[in-house]
């Protein structure tokens, strides 16, 4: 018989009950088998009621990001066979609010993602006759690391700037502006700019790093942050030793 | 049909956890990111003790001579090596973070970390070593 763990999964009825409660499960905990395994063996098997977001499986379209045992993860790419003999805590992602059990409210980080413009801008478009805008690999290597983001959310959930203060724009959005500002054909940085030049924008971070830790694509928020701030930093000497600079 | 029907209208009842004020104690890595916003305290006494240092050398010997009495005490020796832990824990996470915040490209490839925080340390060694022999000469 194959080796079993205990899933300790929050629960959170709002129909039912006022605050989220704990419930445990125990789930085969086969050699291949990953968190959201064990999730699926349980609304399948034990409890069809439990609710949580996934589709894919396999670390492409983020929607799977709980918290495991503490820590922010992908629960498509997180080994239940590394949690033995367990139990394993798994709560939806912190500091967003919970909508049911697993599910959390998004909306805030799609009102952020949209507000720094995450799409090529062009001050000079040119018709469609010329053609496509050429890129080197070399370009394309500038900004190719933030663009592999799948919105999964964890930098947030590592975030404890966005825990305290819901304001703070967040690693993502942030990271993701970098990679629009650093695209070849992209012409929007100074618009961005006056977007994340505010307090909620870079500022706010302090550099605590873990985004960059438990991001499952390698974007690197917080390294994207601390470029953009000294980027924002030497515009602003620029503009104060040359007032005359056209901005 | 005159009565009004009865909806239940759905309206979702978020849940919103409280941030704990302890939220950095549970992990080590939150807490040593707290250690290292705390250790610019130490930075900043540093400072200050320098500068009451300039300011007892302005005063003359015997006013110097008392400063380094009140630097013996035990309290105060306590203090600066607390200090100097706080201070060189605060220079070393800082290197090591310096590549994320620099990446420097040669020829379109990204330089490897080590390389862009390894200047800051032989910058250090190299000032530590000047300011060691402009105390310990003759």
């Amino acid at each position: 018989m194959a080796e079993r763990i205990t899933l300790q999964v929050t629960r959170y009825r709002p129909e039912q009950e006022g605050r989220p409660t704990v419930q445990e499960y125990e789930v085969p905990c086969e050699k291949e088998w990953v968190v959201l395994d064990g999730l699926n063996y349980i609304k399948d098997k034990l409890d069809g009621s439990l609710s949580y977001r996934w589709s894919c499986r396999m670390g492409v379209c983020g929607s799977c990001g709980m918290m495991v045992n503490g820590e922010p993860k992908l629960t498509c790419a997180t080994f239940l066979s590394d949690y033995l003999p367990g139990p394993v805590r798994v709560e939806p992602l912190q500091y967003f609010p919970v909508v049911r059990d697993l599910v959390i409210e998004m909306t805030d980080f799609m009102v952020k993602l949209k507000s720094i413009k995450p799409w090529i801008i062009r001050e000079d478009e040119k018709p469609l006759s010329e053609g496509e805008f050429l890129q080197t690999p070399e370009q394309l290597d500038n900004y190719k690391q933030f663009s592999m983001c799948i919105n999964c959310m964890l930098c947030y959930a590592a975030c404890p700037v966005y825990g305290l203060d819901q304001h703070f724009i967040g690693p993502a959005a942030i990271a993701l502006a970098q990679r629009y500002n650093m695209d070849s054909r992209d012409q929007g940085a100074n618009e961005r700019l006056d977007i994340l030049s505010q307090h909620e924008g870079i500022w706010g971070c302090t550099f605590v790093g873990e985004c960059t830790k438990v991001c499952p694509k390698n974007v690197d928020p917080a390294g994207a942050i601390q470029q953009y701030k000294l980027k924002a930093t030497k515009e602003w000497f620029k503009d104060f030793l040359m007032p005359w600079r056209a901005k | 049909m005159k009565e009004t029907p009865v909806y239940t209208e759905y309206h979702p009842r978020w849940y919103r956890a409280r941030v704990s004020t302890y939220w950095w104690i549970r992990q080590w890595k939150y807490l040593k990111f707290i250690l290292r916003e705390l250790s610019s305290l130490s930075v900043a006494y540093f400072v200050v003790l320098t500068l009451l240092q300039l300011r007892a050398l302005s005063r003359g010997p015997a006013s110097y001579a008392a400063f380094q009495e009140w630097l013996k005490s035990p309290i105060v020796m306590a203090l600066n090596v607390v200090s100097l832990l706080f201070v060189l824990f605060h220079t070393i996470t800082w290197f090591n973070l310096t590549p994320s915040a620099m990446p420097v490209r040669v020829r379109g490839k990204r330089l490897p970390d080590w390389m862009i925080a390894a200047p800051n340390y032989v910058a250090w060694l190299a000032l530590s070593a000047v300011i060691a022999w402009l105390i310990l000469r003759d």
